[in-house]
């Protein structure tokens, strides 16, 4: 099912000069209302009037978190704060947090885009949704809650966390599609088995998540656990939040609402655009957005796009799976590491649960990793060698793909820490030096 | 002939025995006898107690990871070289010894066995006219 059709189905030249038009309207707003872009933009001696075609987009400059924070709370907004319906803002785990205001406008691109979708994995107006990401500043809850009165499906506004009556709304009402974070999933899954309650007596299918990187693995370990189909949905709160793309039900890339927020893939470190398909950081303009647009946004997400038509039948770009955010990105020893390595690795093998802490500190000027993992049940034995066989399985492992030897720590059942909405999985002390 | 010994296992952080300890007590499950298997970062406690079934329920109930093995007990007589001549004949059959533990009692001396071919070990000690003890026995101690 296809939410709309002639957008998403648009001849690539098409799009080319939609996306044209609308870099332009929205350049000569941001010029003439924001000065934050005005005298980035009279520094790199550009005005609205050398952006013609979509292609002039490179002349702009980017635009960074920092930007945001820097202009906290509303400098950026490019229309009167009247004209401002709703404000969101990021947890902001360091220092100030990040603002983001909407008109009402906005909002209605906002519900078209998280319809288009929920659309595409296949939840319709006859269905059950129960939105189980956070409501409140987080833009999570309520993005999602928009799209799905949008299509006209019906909204279980749970919110995160109080798992035992997620668990039992869910039951009881039928929820045919649920959306929350990946991690979240998971631990659902794990309490619906504690529960007894057997898997047929859910009409679950669906299941739309997002807000954390996540990989092919972790995909299959939740489509095992819940019994459903696990699609992903990518957003950020500077652009929009969840809903600025999503795949589709062939699980072959997420598609990119192009039409609103442009994307582009450039080298982190030169900043200029890499070869069509070639790895590097994902940049968006929000080419219709009114509250507060982004120039070229450098979301710190790495990944790449394909801008061949969909098997789906859609015409709109896909992007890979994120590979980790640049942010997330540890240094340890020298050695690039990313989570979603880690990840994969413990989510391939059977032995281990998909929960997993990674513990990164310095002792005598060396940095420390540890992992700790939880062994699956019926892999516990009364050997101490078939034990330690499992620690060395795993640290080999892990060394092949990170290029470092972790300190692979198993831990008892349960003791690592279940998370009702982002999972934090990664403790750096040697930031706290 | 065979006893069911439960493994569990235990970080090595301080108080987790003790809280292992206390739950049985209070579900009133004795300990007859343990023994820990460790190394730096975790332990495997190994218990032989008076209500197996019971006690697996508890510690699961608990989160704890619990997983049930069989093992022998075989009786000798506490003295010096009583020791030595079961591990002899034991060696001789060419049987494996994964673990072991004991305890002794008075005239007695109680040798807990986790051998690599179970059935195997149970015949070469009955052959050998050696007491193995069941579990009625042992939970009854």
């Amino acid at each position: 099912m296809i939410w709309n059709e002639t957008i998403e189905c648009m001849d690539r030249d098409e799009m080319r000069k939609l996306q044209g038009i609308r870099l332009k309207r929205v350049v000569e707003r941001v010029y003439h209302n924001t000065p934050f872009y005005r005298r980035k933009m009279q520094e790199m001696g550009v005005t609205p009037d050398d952006i013609v075609t979509i292609d002039d987009i490179v002349k702009l400059p980017f635009t960074v978190k920092q930007d945001l924070r820097d202009n906290y709370p509303f400098d950026l907004m490019a229309t009167p704060m009247s004209e401002i319906v709703r404000l969101h803002a990021s947890s902001g785990t360091t220092g100030k947090p990040i603002v983001v205001g909407y008109t009402r406008k906005d909002l209605s691109i906002w519900s078209e885009v998280v319809a288009r979708c929920l659309t595409a994995v296949g939840v319709t107006k006859q269905d059950m949704v129960q939105v189980a990401y956070g409501y409140g500043l987080f833009t999570g809850g309520l993005g999602l809650h928009g799209g799905v009165e949008n299509i006209g499906g019906t909204v279980i506004p749970m919110s995160s966390g109080n798992t035992q009556k997620q668990i039992q709304l869910m039951h009881d009402f039928g929820s045919k599609a649920l959306a929350c974070t990946p991690s979240y999933a998971l631990f659902l899954g794990e309490t619906i088995k504690d529960s007894g309650i057997p898997r047929e007596d859910f009409k679950l299918k669906i299941g739309v998540f997002g807000a954390e990187p996540w990989t092919e693995n972790m995909r299959k370990e939740i489509e095992e656990s819940l019994g459903i189909k696990a699609y992903d949905i990518y957003g950020l709160t500077e652009i929009i939040g969840p809903g600025v793309g999503g795949e589709c039900e062939c699980q072959n890339g997420t598609h990119l609402w192009e039409d609103h927020f442009f994307p582009e893939i450039v080298d982190p470190v030169t900043l200029q655009p890499v070869e069509p398909g070639q790895q590097g950081e994902l940049v968006f303009t929000t080419i219709t957005k009114e509250g507060m647009p982004m120039i070229r946004y450098r979301t710190r997400d790495l990944t790449s796009l394909n801008y061949e038509k969909c098997a789906c039948g859609r015409t709109s770009v896909r992007m890979s799976r994120i590979l980790g955010r640049s942010d997330d990105m540890l240094i340890i020893r020298g050695v690039n590491v990313f989570p979603s390595q880690v990840e994969s690795v413990i989510l391939e093998l059977p032995e281990f649960e998909p929960h997993y802490l990674i513990l990164v500190d310095r002792v005598n000027n060396t940095d420390t990793l540890q992992i700790q993992v939880e062994v699956r049940a019926e892999f516990y034995s009364d050997e101490m060698t078939k034990m330690i066989n499992l620690k060395k399985k795993i640290t080999s492992r892990m060394q092949s793909v990170i290029g470092l030897q972790p300190d692979v720590k198993l831990v008892e059942p349960r003791s690592i820490e279940r998370s009702m909405g982002k999972a934090k999985r990664v403790i750096d002390n040697r930031k706290l030096v | 002939m065979l006893i069911k010994q439960l493994s569990v296992f235990l970080e090595n952080k301080r108080g987790r025995f003790t809280e292992v300890a206390k739950i049985l007590g209070q579900a009133d499950i004795n300990l007859t006898a343990f023994t820990v298997a460790e190394n730096s970062d975790f332990g495997i406690l190994r218990l032989i107690v008076s209500d197996v079934d019971k006690a697996i329920e508890i510690l699961k109930e608990e989160r704890y990871a619990v997983s049930v093995t069989d093992v022998v007990c075989l009786r000798c007589p506490n003295v010096p070289g009583s020791l030595a001549k079961v591990m002899e004949i034991i060696t001789a059959s060419e049987i494996f010894v994964e673990y072991m533990y004991a305890f002794s009692q008075g005239e007695d001396a109680n040798i807990i066995i986790r051998p690599d071919n179970l059935e195997r070990c149970v015949e070469v000690l009955k052959a050998n006219k050696l007491v193995l003890l069941a579990s009625n026995d042992l939970y009854k101690l």
